[in-house]
């Protein structure tokens, strides 16, 4: 069944930032794998949302998942998140089976962390929020681990300011700048930049090409826009109605899609 | 008037007294009444369960209830007679104390507490609880993060908690009985000099009264502007 046989090593690692291999260009079969996903399904009152059968999310690659909205993508970063148990099938993460009989370790839930589309800032100064997730896991919120993070993304100058005077843009990079503080093992953005303007799409796009590259940080992306993914990913997945369609490296999956809906999807011929 | 002011700057010791049995029932009073009403209004903001729609119904009539009949109520619950005040237990406080008036009262303002606590919590963006348990909350954490972000409205519920209890006048009659050096709190003190004639005092206990309420309202917007 598990087509990578490669044993996780790092489970017992709950905290300390893992010095992960460096993302290899050519994303081997052989690679280590992160997340590991089969038959997985999530069911709304009778409706099935999300029916993936398997996939493997490697560690240190930028994933994309494209498809038009309403598809159960972000149903997908939810159950990837540990915030909802999928209701049939399990996700493998760091040697940890996650199937929704219980609810997922808190410590393991901390080693990953969601960029939502609309990013929800605290009634507070910026700078605490970007410390807020250290604090929720008890450490203490080092200014100058804040300042670096909030530099990392162009707004060390507004650490003092209160996060509801931002911009949208403005507060979509402290949402990253907080999610990017936690050091997580994978981090999932949820249509991050749909509703910014290209100057904003542009540095964050940089910032989140940085961090993987840098940091060898997991990233999960998902997109409805084509170009972002091909600008980003190193894979991407087309999923409709929940399922996916295919998944492939991102060369092969543009330019030679081996499934006529992806071909259609990645021209901008479907239509929903 | 002229002779209303000299009383309080004099500092009489009768005023004194009942100035300061006020503070500690309503205090009191409130002190529980926003243990029990936040956690309360919390539970019923946050989670969805059989008879929730019950409880908030309950709360909501609770808000508009009218004291005295509360007074009335808690009367027949302690006096010798009712079902509570013929045991003798220890716990629970004889008619004409300020214990009872202090039942009396968080039976009021505990359901104001909750009701708005309730409003406020029900009022933060949904997508907060997500964001916020993606960062690494846990449970404790996301109800704490709620409530911070409602902590406006929160500290408006207990505003309204010691609005309603500090003026009431009803319920403290009934339980009370306005005993001078017992259980004479400002309101009851106001009916009854009022009656008396007495007025230079009345307004004395009148302008006390006003200045408590507008100095905690004071006190309570200097603690909300200082909020993001």
């Amino acid at each position: 069944m598990t087509h990578n046989p490669q044993p996780m090593t790092d489970a017992r690692d709950g905290n300390r930032p893992l010095a992960a291999p460096a993302a290899a260009p050519d994303t081997a079969p052989g690679a280590e794998v992160l997340y590991t996903v089969r038959h997985v399904t999530k069911r709304y009152e009778g409706r099935t949302v999300l029916d993936v059968a398997r996939l493997d999310i490697r560690r240190g690659e930028i994933l994309a998942i494209i498809g038009p909205s309403g598809m159960g993508k972000s149903t997908f970063l939810r159950l990837l998140n540990f915030l909802e148990p999928p209701t049939t099938g399990e996700i493998r993460f760091r040697g940890v089976v996650f199937d929704g009989s219980q609810e997922a370790p808190l410590a393991l839930r901390r080693r990953v962390t969601t960029v939502f589309q609309q990013p929800v800032l605290l009634r507070r100064t910026v700078a605490a929020n970007v410390g807020y997730g250290l604090r929720l896991r008890g450490q203490s919120d080092r200014a100058d681990r804040i300042h670096a993070a909030l530099d990392e993304v162009g707004l060390g100058r507004l650490a003092g300011q209160p996060a509801r005077t931002l911009s949208g843009g403005e507060a979509q990079r402290v949402a990253l700048a907080r999610a990017m503080i936690l050091r997580p093992d994978a981090l999932l953005l949820d249509e991050p930049t749909a509703n910014l303007d290209p100057y904003n799409v542009g540095l964050i796009e940089q910032i989140v090409a940085r961090l993987n590259r840098e940091q060898g940080t997991t990233i999960v992306l998902v997109t409805h826009n084509v170009f972002q993914a091909k600008r980003l990913a190193q894979r991407v997945a087309l999923m409709l109605e929940g399922r996916i369609v295919e998944v492939d490296e991102a060369g092969p999956f543009f330019d030679s899609p081996r499934d006529p809906r992806t071909a259609a999807f990645v021209r901008g011929e479907m239509i929903y | 008037m002229l002779e209303a002011l000299r009383l309080i700057v004099s500092g009489d010791p009768t005023l004194f007294e009942i100035v300061s049995l006020s503070l500690r029932v309503s205090g009191i009073a409130l002190v529980i009444s926003t243990a029990l009403g936040i956690p309360g209004g919390v539970l019923l903001g946050l989670n969805r369960f059989a008879g929730r729609r019950l409880a908030v119904t309950a709360i909501y009539t609770g808000m508009a209830f009218p004291p005295v009949v509360i007074g009335l109520f808690v009367y027949l619950m302690l006096s010798r007679s009712g079902p509570l005040g013929s045991h003798n237990w220890p716990l629970i406080p004889a008619l004409f104390t300020p214990a009872a008036m202090i039942v009396a009262q968080v039976i009021i303002a505990f359901p104001l507490v909750a009701g708005f606590t309730m409003a406020a919590v029900t009022g933060v963006d949904p997508a907060l609880r997500l964001q916020v348990r993606a960062l690494g909350a846990s449970k404790w954490q996301g109800t704490w993060a709620v409530l911070d972000e409602a902590r406006i409205g929160v500290i408006a519920a207990v505003v309204a908690g010691f609005g309603g209890i500090i003026s009431e006048v009803g319920a403290v009659m009934i339980v009370g009985g306005n005993i001078e050096g017992r259980t004479r709190v400002l309101t009851t003190a106001i009916v009854l000099e009022t009656s008396k004639g007495n007025f230079d005092l009345a307004i004395a206990l009148g302008i006390i009264l006003v200045s408590i309420a507008f100095l905690t309202n004071f006190i309570v917007v200097r603690l909300q502007g200082r909020s993001f």
